[in-house]
């Protein structure tokens, strides 16, 4: 599949071409071109860090219509643990699980549920030593794309399992088809999505050739549906899944948290921390650690940019939910079955070098320097490059021209002036 | 044969805080120009290492680098008070870094050794009072 398919996107008309996003992109994916921002796709990692920090609201995710249920004979909602805590007063998962039955779907099943199961895969991983230490989680999509585009001597230490999210539509898939009969393109699998990284996921998988997954609708649009469901009551049920451990993946260390016999680990969560944790472990400057879990977002998933609630409150109530359910449910009972575990190899995607050849990036490379001794290194932004090193690198790809420059443009412009002015005065006398 | 890149550092001395940028810029710099990554590591390895020794022993210093089609070269000198036993300095945990400085994590002797180890070729020159020069090559051809 294609590996720049994305769902971070640009609503033009909202643009007004400040720097904000340019400034913060974790990859300098954006540009301002002819005052709207413009993404590179092949840069592009879809952790969201844009749609986050956008003042206009013009970036945003392009996620499924909950109208897709329509298109399926049989429904289930692949429903995130950090779900449940966009609500106040929820003691377990069964109110918002219930409601998820009274709008549209057949069944639910707990990513929570899948996690725990992922929990005791990795345990096993560890104990085997086939993965290069510190083994680094693959559950963020985000995180595992930016190693792909900047830390290629990384690559051999990621988990190689599918991410909860897709573990649970692989299970809840064959699971629906047992239980019904039906063919499995009648069954729809559709994920409830807090963030952009997790609808490219299902688009454009990483690690897995497909995806179980049919659709992937943000929280943001089921969050008032689910709210009028909850009022209207209705007889609550048991529907629950899973446990503590399964439902503190919502938040940043969770995951570690969750692995049995694994003293040494690392939790980082924030774009900017996680790359200076890979920059560091990629240094080898850390000694004696065994796991590491990075979250593009900060608090973790809970603060992915599809959420609603804030996500330190949420990390509060799912802290009370944890307290008043079982530790967990699922255990993996054998070894770890093929389903859990990748298909397809993380190969690095060198997007971030200067050039095709060696002699075209030395060159490049060389005329960058001389372009940026005459910028102003101000890095205001003004020319729609993030800083005055990324124009000069835009000048050499010729994607960009040096008179860009706001600032350049206009100590021409006055030296122009004082020269005539000069000249003025000269004939003047 | 493309035309040899040439970038310039200088390490404060005592400063912890920054030693370990020079490293980082260099990696960044060999990743855009697409060297082998394998390559890159240990190159940045080495170096952080040496940085941390120009910032501890010597007061701080200066780092040369050169990058051609071979291979990446870096010249770490400086005017600190010099190595008085190359071979004593150049032995696995061998250290002289003050209780303070271990205190803060570095100081374990393997700085000197691990530059070495990481780079295929490796040089020093010292001279007690005046200071000390390294050499390392890693071939990225």
């Amino acid at each position: 599949m294609d590996q720049f398919v994305h769902s971070v996107t640009l609503e033009e008309r909202l643009c007004n071409g400040c720097t904000n996003c340019i400034k913060r992109c974790p990859t300098q994916a954006i540009r301002v071109r002819a005052g709207k921002a413009v993404i590179a796709a092949e840069r592009c990692i879809d952790c969201g860090e844009c749609i986050r920090l956008c003042p206009h609201r013009a970036k945003r995710a392009v996620s499924d219509p909950l109208a897709l249920l329509g298109h399926f004979e049989y429904r289930v909602a692949i429903v995130p643990p950090g779900l449940y805590v966009q609500y106040n007063h929820q003691k377990n998962q069964n109110l918002v699980l219930g409601a998820l039955r009274r709008v549209g779907f057949d069944e639910v099943f707990e990513e929570a549920a899948a996690a725990e199961l992922i929990s005791d895969a990795t345990s096993r991983i560890l104990a085997t030593g086939s993965v290069a230490r510190p083994v680094i989680s693959s559950a963020c999509p985000a995180v595992t794309r930016l190693i792909r585009v900047r830390f290629p001597e990384l690559i051999d230490h990621v988990l190689p399992l599918v991410p909860p999210m897709e573990l649970a539509a692989r299970m809840a898939r064959r699971r629906a088809a047992e239980k019904t009969g039906l063919a499995p393109e009648a069954i729809g699998c559709i994920a409830l999505v807090p963030c952009p990284a997790k609808v490219t996921m299902r688009r454009a998988p990483v690690g897995s050739s497909h995806s179980a997954l049919d659709g992937a609708v943000s929280i943001t649009e089921i969050y008032p549906r689910l709210l009028a469901a909850m009022n209207e009551g209705g007889a609550s049920t048991h529907l629950a899944t899973a446990g503590a451990a399964g439902l503190a993946w919502a938040a940043s260390g969770g995951e570690a948290a969750c692995l049995a016999g694994v003293e040494n680990h690392l939790v980082a969560d924030g774009m900017e921390n996680i790359t200076k944790v890979l920059e560091d472990l990629e240094d080898e400057k850390y000694e004696g650690i065994d796991f590491v879990e990075l979250r593009a977002c900060a608090g973790g998933c809970l603060g992915g940019s599809l959420q609603l609630e804030n996500p330190y409150i949420a990390r509060t109530k799912l802290r009370r939910m944890q307290r008043s359910v079982p530790g967990s449910y699922n255990r993996l009972p054998g070894g770890v079955p093929t389903e859990m575990l990748w298909d397809t190899d993380l190969t690095y995607a060198p997007v971030l070098e200067l050039g095709a050849t060696r002699g075209e990036r030395f060159e490049r490379y060389n005329r960058m320097q001389t372009i940026l001794k005459s910028l102003p290194g101000l890095d205001c932004g003004a020319c729609g490059a993030p800083s005055c090193e990324a124009l000069a690198e835009d000048v050499v790809r010729g994607e960009a021209a040096v008179t860009d420059c706001a600032l350049l443009r206009c100590r021409q412009l006055e030296a122009k002036l004082r020269a005539k002015e000069n000249a003025e005065e000269g004939s003047g006398a | 044969m493309s035309e040899p890149i040439r970038l310039q550092y200088t390490v404060p001395g005592d400063d912890f805080a920054r030693a370990g940028e020079a490293s980082a810029d260099l990696k960044s710099t060999l990743k855009r120009l697409g060297l082998p990554a394998a390559a890159v590591r240990r190159i940045a390895i080495a170096l952080y290492e040496g940085e941390i020794n120009l910032a501890i022993h010597a007061g701080g210093g200066q780092i040369d680098v050169s990058i051609d089609d071979d291979a990446v070269e870096m010249v770490l000198s400086d005017q600190g008070p010099g190595i008085p036993d190359i071979e004593l300095a150049m032995s696995e945990g061998f250290s002289t870094a003050s209780a303070q400085v271990r205190s803060l994590g570095f100081g374990a002797g393997m700085g000197l050794p691990n530059m070495k180890r990481y780079t295929d070729e490796f040089a020093i020159r010292s001279t007690v009072g005046l200071g000390t020069t390294i050499t390392m090559r890693v071939k990225v051809s």
